[in-house]
């Protein structure tokens, strides 16, 4: 106890200090880890009591998850020709053939287009905002800051049924279009009130600099700023994309067959006999995989953006 | 090179006028200096040469040619910043050729160009590290090489060396000096150290309060201040004043200072009320002999010479005598003025009073 040091720790802090992270990682992880193994169990494994630790692996739910089948009658097992394909034999096994694709491939492709596409929105147009709000004199500019933050202090979901009645008037309902504006909506106000900050840590000089040495106003903006907020952009993306992309109860309310996401369908997937629990966990560890490829990109940038600037040189 | 002409310079911003109504010339290959304190508008008229301010009235000619209404990116002028503004996304390289991209340079004549550049400025070892690391000195070298490589018709700088370690400026204070002469630029530069001013430039305007208080070549306006703001603000220490009710008339040579007659240089103006004696102080000598008597309160060592702090019936004055002269603590001492060398002023209007040492400074100004 007589050298006390603020950077380095002694042998026993240092392993009480790792039990603790491993043990509060341990129990972050563990929905996802129970979810990951389900989606590889077959179903009577996946809904054993008590639950199966140990288990032999099975792809079922991820077949069950991209395909929909039909029950064969004795009959027809009989006549049909055995199954080649490694898949048709595994839903044979359960008297099962497959008739075609599900519909999850749609639904996936939804949210990776209504995602995507109202976080490059979100971006973008915040971005544009932000530079303004940061730059220019804007008449009643606090004001307008505040009335932008607002629209943040009451859960989106309040509004949910204006939103749905304009939705119909408008004949966005059920649309990627509605979803992609609807989502922007609800961030953009994160996105301005994050960028101004990091735009706000910007020195002026930059562009002035950039103005005398011959370029335009907007050449100053898109060279020599927009580099610099790299990282706050690629922090307000990650912020944006993660609402986007995990929303539930819009999803649920205003789409149905056209530009359902994933998140309302996933839960949805019914085999016989109830939910096909290992179908609705495979859809969860695959819907997971854009965002985790996303936020592990942009990390760096994430780890230096949510400081905001505060310790940017 | 080109000279910069203002004309009735005005910037406004709301109620407050930063710059009023200034007009000055600079000559083509001159080192200029706008000198003053924080907020006297000096930077803020560097910045409407510039083109980063619009003016709100008045003329700016570069080289002859009217540019008050042009963006800055059409005057073809260079800027150096306070912090040097070295974008931080490119390494030294790319820093230095930005504005030559911009002007769709063809990539044999960059490559050419900057080869020349880093060669005078001796960085050719660091062009390809990033900015972010470099030591201020570096720093300073590559914005200056930013400003160089597009031979400019003039050089802004905005108290370039502000951002300096004391020891560093004084090296680049002579390197930016030397980089004058070598190239002849017109150069327009920005600073509150009145002896940055002194050293390095040809000109200097002294700037208070958005107005122009004098304009000149340094000694000048360190001999013949035309305010009693300019007298004070340059010069360390500054120039001693002594306030006394008195009178002048033309051709007087002397005034009463208290009771005692005080040789000055031939009055041309008359002039009556409170009015304040100016004298350097290295003008003022110690003498047993002399007549107006004070107390020493402090003396400061400074090598060649030392600084004498005195207590006299018009206040405290400080005297820069020989360091070898032995000066005691309270001891009672003389003293005579270098007659030619003091300005009278009226304490009113912190004007000087006309005479034969200010004679065509002050009908200039």
């Amino acid at each position: 106890m007589n050298n006390f040091s603020v950077t380095t720790a002694s042998r026993p802090q240092k392993v009480i200090a790792s039990i603790l992270v491993a043990l509060y990682a341990l129990i972050t992880l563990m929905p996802l880890i129970w979810i990951i193994m389900t989606g590889f169990k077959s179903s009577s494994d996946a809904i054993a009591y008590p639950p199966k630790v140990i288990f032999t692996p099975s792809l079922e739910g991820y077949v069950n998850l991209f395909t929909s089948q039909t029950r064969l009658t004795s009959e027809q097992i009989a006549t049909t020709p055995p199954p080649e394909a490694w898949y048709d034999k595994l839903v044979h096994s359960h008297q099962m053939v497959i008739v075609g694709p599900s519909r999850f491939g749609q639904r996936f492709l939804n949210s990776v287009i209504i995602g995507f596409g109202s976080t490059f929105l979100s971006v973008f147009l915040g971005t544009l905002a932000a530079y303004a709000f940061s730059r220019f004199k804007v008449p009643i500019k606090e004001d307008l800051m505040f009335f932008i933050l607002s629209t943040r202090m009451m859960p989106p979901i309040a509004a949910a049924i204006p939103i749905f009645l304009m939705f119909r008037e408008l004949g966005l309902s059920d649309t990627k279009l509605g979803m992609i504006l609807l989502y922007t909506g609800v961030n953009l106000s994160l996105a301005v009130w994050l960028l101004k900050g990091f735009i706000d840590e910007i020195p002026f000089e930059y562009e002035e600099a950039a103005l005398i040495d011959g370029y335009t106003r907007f050449q100053a903006f898109y060279k020599v700023v927009l580099p610099q907020a790299a990282t706050g952009i690629a922090s307000t993306a990650i912020f944006c994309l993660i609402f986007a992309w995990n929303e539930y109860a819009f999803a649920v309310l205003l789409t149905s067959g056209n530009a359902q996401t994933a998140p309302p369908f996933i839960p949805t997937i019914i085999g016989f006999g109830g939910l096909d629990w290992p179908a609705v966990a495979a859809g969860t560890t695959i819907f997971l995989i854009p965002i985790m490829i996303f936020t592990i990109l942009l990390r760096k940038h994430l780890l230096s953006g949510i400081t905001f600037g505060a310790v940017r040189k | 090179m080109a000279e910069i002409v203002i004309e009735n310079l005005r910037k406004d911003y709301g109620d407050f006028t930063a710059v009023q109504s200034s007009s000055f010339k600079v000559n083509d290959g001159e080192f200029f200096m706008l000198l003053g304190p924080s907020g006297c508008g000096k930077t803020t008229t560097m910045r409407m040469i510039a083109g980063l301010e619009m003016p709100t009235s008045g003329q700016i000619y570069i080289d002859g040619e009217d540019v008050s209404g042009k963006p800055a990116a059409k005057r073809n002028i260079a800027f150096v910043f306070q912090m040097f503004a070295l974008y931080p996304h490119m390494n030294v390289r790319n820093n230095i050729i930005y504005p030559l991209k911009c002007e769709g340079m063809s990539r044999p004549r960059i490559k050419k160009k900057l080869a020349e550049v880093s060669k005078i400025l001796r960085i050719e070892d660091i062009l390809n590290r990033p900015v972010g690391g470099l030591s201020g000195g570096d720093r300073q070298r590559v914005a200056l090489g930013r400003a160089i490589v597009r031979d400019p018709k003039a050089f802004l700088m905005d108290e370039p060396l502000g951002a300096l370690d004391v020891e560093f400026r004084e090296r680049m204070a002579e390197e930016l000096r030397a980089l004058h002469d070598r190239m002849n630029a017109t150069t327009v530069y920005v600073t509150h150290d009145q002896l940055e001013a002194m050293q390095m430039g040809d000109k200097i305007v002294v700037m208070n309060h958005g107005v122009i208080e004098q304009f000149g070549a340094p000694q000048i306006i360190y001999d013949k201040p035309v305010t009693m703001f300019v007298a004070d603000f340059i010069g360390s220490p500054s120039m001693n004043f002594l306030r006394f009710p008195g009178k002048v008339t033309p051709h007087d040579t002397s005034v009463l200072l208290g009771n005692h007659t005080v040789e000055v240089p031939l009055q041309l103006a008359a002039c009556e009320g409170d009015l304040v004696l100016g004298v350097r102080p290295e003008h003022i000598t110690l003498s047993d002999n002399g007549a107006y008597r004070a107390e020493v309160l402090a003396s400061e060592y400074l090598g060649t010479n030392q600084i004498v702090t005195l207590n006299t019936e018009h206040g405290q004055v400080k005297a820069r005598v020989s360091a070898n002269q032995t000066v005691n603590t309270g001891e009672n001492v003389g003293l005579e003025f270098n007659s030619g060398q003091i300005t009278l002023f009226e304490e009113q209007s912190e004007k000087a009073i006309l005479s034969e040492l200010n004679e065509g400074v002050l009908e200039d100004g």
